[in-house]
């Protein structure tokens, strides 16, 4: 296996005239071909930011990248220009949206938008485009025939069908995955999920999976990165997070899963809220939550050790115990 | 759609009766009578009654009132006082006129209003944005018939370019319509900018980026399609506006339109004349936001199908139900 | 977060933060702020003519017809010789009057319909949309230039002509917004408390409907001002003697070809009196509601 998507110490900002916010901050990690990887973590910790990092579409203002690098097979994203980053989007990396509500152009017909994709990257004509449009919705479970109507015609779910069915249209290297089930009714979530799984197995795709539902990690992903305040506080193989979790945060999510298993157990759910990240802690940002809170963790920022091959914690419990 | 059309045809007849009526009892109850203007003051009190008797003045307000609809419906809206012509007649002699000043002004609009706008959106922020947010906003705060005149004092006066009134060539048409346009265009430009910046922000912009579209594309295939509707309904308005509104530029400009035809028979309490035009303005506004919101439903599908493809909607139930299972 | 705002009533010391909340939005905003400043000097031109320019704006100098600017006249003199700049001084007071008054009575009754149509609907609500369709079928200058025609040339006729013209565009705005309050949770529990459809509308709608009301109130007094000069203009708005702009700039044009600048001044005055009422409407309604603004 080859590694296809490497983030390193990625930073990116949102600068306005009254304030700086660090939504995400020095993010590294890696993707192996084929490899899924769980980008997991509370609303507003820069997961999508992240996400649109790598495809270069920060809206700028206020978004700025301010350090790192985000190296897709070999090249630096970050250095390409415009043109070459086009070619990108959409043929080599493509993404899967939130909201399948607001991600489809309303007055254009879903056909159309499915042939757009495949118009810009691939030499062929507009019929042949439109029978690979065809041939996308029949593969995401849609009538070929539908291609002609206009998206409000289409239930959410179906909505979201025809958002993956553009995402995988050219058949791309990784696709992002920006909770690609939170806006869809339960039913709908498995069908959905499963479906971008299969796909995903059946042209080996990579893909980096955003959510916070840590059940979908662990049907989906091999690796999984727990994001807090812009930083990822836990990184490792799924097994790692799930058997073996070092980092309070993370142990407080699973204890916010409830768990059917012991009856009397209590929903344990982590106290406070996430800090403001136009105005971040010095030291640790999990620090006014942690149980295991000490004075250290408010003055200084913990570095990621490796607890065990491959699995990396940033707390300062932990770097006392390695070294 | 038919259904619809008809149904809005129906709600203008009760506000067509509401404009006679308000007109007419203004010009009924007004101090002064219209045969002392009409006939002077060297008429006898006979020929002022005759002139009553003549033009059915002495039957009660609503006998008259009634006797006017009933007339109007058929198309004859009476016989102008000073003519002697039908009003019709002279209605749209002059319609024509005002319609395509304001056909050319609704041009220059849309090429300023909707250009500029796009541009304003597109570079948010930058100097070009503030200058021309600026000059539109000036552009709503400059009286029309003011503007004009200036333009005759430069173009005709100073540089003897344009001629300044009649109607004759297309030369005579250039600013007067640009007099007017510019008007609408700082309104169509604030519309299609916010109406832009608007569209700019939405979800499917992220999405047709992601495909690796080119900014352009993306503005001018995504963004537009979207933005662009609340404006055309700006459009129609304005122009409907237009018919009726642009009377003290056709009178800078010495245009005999229809404007300029009703303020000189309100000047002389022409009353067939006034109620006629007004009715005709009334009417002809009516009848463009009523093409506007049809137009509407046209370019934007959400609204389309409501009307005219409940066959495609049914099959969207069906296949959202079986997707359920 | 402006949501919860929104849908909260209107307790006393929210609504002073609010209203500091407004008012540090609409100061940040220069041209908005630039618009005010035009306004204030307009109101104070409006209330000391006299001390400002000359207390008698009829002064003829026959000789001394159409000069340009000098030291003696900063505008000029028109075709009596009177001076321009005490005429234009003094036309501030007339177009600030008339707008204000024909907008104070256009709001009232505008406001009245609006709530009651938007709070009860139905058929109340179809009646009087349908007048208030009425009045948006004739265009405002028109409909202006048939009263004052039909009623003859006075101030309290100009007045009332204006004011109808605007009652239209007030009952409408009124009426949206009132439609989207009248359903919320706490309009709702006023009514479970028992509260009279008076109270109701006069203590919970209105207040929270008043945001686009106070933004048309800045919009109708814009094309009012307008409106006036443009009545002016073709000799149906004030009366001969009372300085008034668009009727100054109807007496220049006769002899604009000559005398350009006959032409410019009061124009000039119009345009930036307008303009200074649309900057701080744009402005306010930005600050009023930080949703609409781009």
């Amino acid at each position: 296996m080859s590694k296809i998507l490497e983030i390193k110490d990625l930073t990116i900002h949102y600068v306005t005239d009254s304030e700086v916010v660090r939504a995400v901050n020095d993010i590294s990690i890696e993707l192996e071909e084929g490899e899924s990887l769980g980008l997991v973590g509370e609303t507003g910790a820069g997961k999508t930011t992240t996400a649109l990092g790598v495809l270069g579409l920060v809206p700028n203002p206020p978004g700025k990248v301010i350090s790192g690098e985000v190296i897709y097979k070999g090249q630096d994203l970050l250095k390409l220009s415009d043109a070459e980053m086009r070619k990108i989007r959409g043929r080599e990396i493509s993404m899967i949206f939130q909201d399948p509500m607001t991600a489809l152009n309303p007055v254009l017909t879903v056909g159309d938008q499915i042939m757009e994709v495949v118009r810009l990257h691939q030499k062929v004509s507009k019929a042949e485009a439109m029978k690979r449009a065809m041939e996308m919705m029949e593969m995401v479970g849609i009538e070929g025939a539908r291609c002609g109507e206009y998206p409000h015609q289409f239930s959410g779910g179906m909505k979201q069908r025809i958002v993956i069915a553009i995402a995988l249209a050219c058949n791309p290297n990784l696709l992002i995955a920006d909770e690609p089930t939170t806006a869809l009714d339960v039913t709908i979530q498995a069908q959905v999920l499963d479906l971008i799984d299969n796909l995903k197995k059946k042209f080996n795709t990579s893909m980096l999976l955003i959510t916070h539902d840590l059940g979908v990690v662990a049907e989906v992903c091999d690796k999984v990165a727990i994001v807090y305040a812009g930083r990822i506080v836990e990184y490792g193989t799924l097994n790692h997070i799930y058997n073996n979790p070092h980092h309070p945060y993370t142990n407080g999510l699973f204890g916010s899963i409830p768990d059917f298993s012991h009856k009397a157990h209590r929903l344990n759910p982590i106290k406070g809220l996430m800090p403001d990240p136009s105005n971040l802690p010095e030291g640790c940002a999990f620090a006014e939550r942690c149980p295991h809170v000490t004075d250290a963790c408010r003055k200084k920022q913990p570095i990621a050790v490796e607890v065990e091959p491959g699995h990396f914690v940033r707390c300062l419990l932990h770097e006392k115990e390695v070294r | 759609m038919i259904k619809y059309i008809g149904k809005r045809i129906l709600m203008l007849i009760p506000v067509l009766l509401g404009v006679v009526l308000l007109v007419f009892s203004m010009m009924y109850f007004s101090p002064g009578s219209a045969e002392d203007y009409i006939l002077g003051d060297m008429a006898t009190e006979e020929d002022k009654e005759a002139f009553r008797e003549e033009n059915g003045l002495n039957a009660p307000f609503i006998v008259q009132y009634f006797n006017y609809v009933k007339d109007a419906v058929r198309g004859d809206l009476g016989i102008s006082y000073t003519t002697k012509q039908p009003v019709a007649d002279e209605i749209f002699e002059r319609f024509p006129t005002t319609f395509k000043l304001a056909l050319l002004s609704t041009l220059w609009s849309i090429v300023i209003g909707i250009t500029i706008g796009i541009i304003s959106a597109v570079r948010q922020y930058s100097i070009l944005d503030h200058v021309t947010r600026l000059v539109a906003m000036l552009g709503v705060s400059v009286p029309t018939f003011w503007e004009g005149l200036m333009l005759i004092i430069l173009f005709s006066v100073q540089f003897a370019l344009l001629p300044s009134s009649g109607f004759t060539t297309w030369k005579h048409w250039i600013l007067p319509s640009f007099t007017i346009g510019t008007h609408s265009a700082a309104t169509v430009m604030r519309m299609m900018r916010s109406s832009m910046l608007e569209a700019i922000r939405q979800d499917y912009i992220t999405t047709a980026k992601a495909k690796g579209q080119t900014n352009f594309i993306v503005v001018t295939k995504h963004a537009l399609r979207n933005a662009i509707i609340p404006v055309m309904t700006l459009v129609g308005v304005n122009f409907g506006r237009l018919l009726g509104g642009s009377a003290i530029t056709e009178i800078v400009f010495s245009i005999p339109g229809l404007g300029n035809l009703i303020i000189a028979g309100i000047k002389v309490k022409n009353a067939p004349l006034v109620q006629g035009g007004i009715l005709v303005i009334a009417l002809a506004m009516a009848l463009c936001n009523l093409i506007v919101d049809v137009l509407y439903a046209y370019v934007d599908p959400r609204i389309r199908s409501q009307y005219v493809k409940p066959r495609v909607k049914l099959a969207a139930a069906k296949s959202a139900t079986t997707e359920e299972k | 977060m402006e949501k919860e705002k929104q849908s909260t009533p209107v307790i006393h010391k929210k609504k002073n933060s609010q209203f500091r909340n407004i008012l540090r939005r609409f100061m940040k905003n220069q041209t908005a702020v630039f618009g005010l400043v035009i306004i204030f000097l307009l109101v104070i031109f409006a209330l000391f003519p006299s001390q400002l320019s000359h207390a008698d704006y009829t002064v003829q100098d026959l000789a001394n017809r159409y000069s340009g600017p000098s030291a003696e006249h900063w505008l000029g003199t028109d075709e009596l010789g009177r001076d321009m700049y005490t005429r234009i001084v003094w036309g501030c007071r007339t177009s600030l009057t008339i707008g204000l008054a024909s907008v104070a009575i256009a709001c009232a009754i505008g406001v009245t319909l609006g709530t009651l149509a938007g709070y009860f609907g139905g058929v109340l609500d179809n009646v009087l949309m349908r007048i208030v369709d009425i009045l948006m079928a004739v265009p405002n200058l028109l409909l202006g230039i048939s009263i004052v025609a039909a009623l003859g040339n006075s101030i309290t006729v100009l007045v009332f002509a204006i004011a109808l013209g605007n009652i239209a565009a007030f009952s409408r705005v009124t009426r949206s917004s009132v439609i989207t309050v009248r359903d919320t949770e706490y309009v709702e529990a006023a009514r479970a408390t028992g509260a009279s459809d008076g109270r109701i509308m006069w203590k919970y709608v209105l207040p929270n409907a008043l945001a686009p009301i106070i933004v048309q109130v800045t919009t109708s007094l814009a094309g009012s001002i307008l409106n006036i000069s443009g009545l002016s203009f073709v000799g149906l708005g004030v009366p001969a003697p009372t300085p008034e702009w668009g009727s100054m700039l109807s007496n220049a044009r006769t002899i604009m070809r000559d005398y350009p600048l006959q032409i410019m001044f009061p124009g000039i005055a119009i345009m930036l009196t307008v303009f200074a009422f649309n900057l701080f409407g744009d402005g306010l309604r930005d600050a009023l509601d930080p949703r609409l603004k781009n």
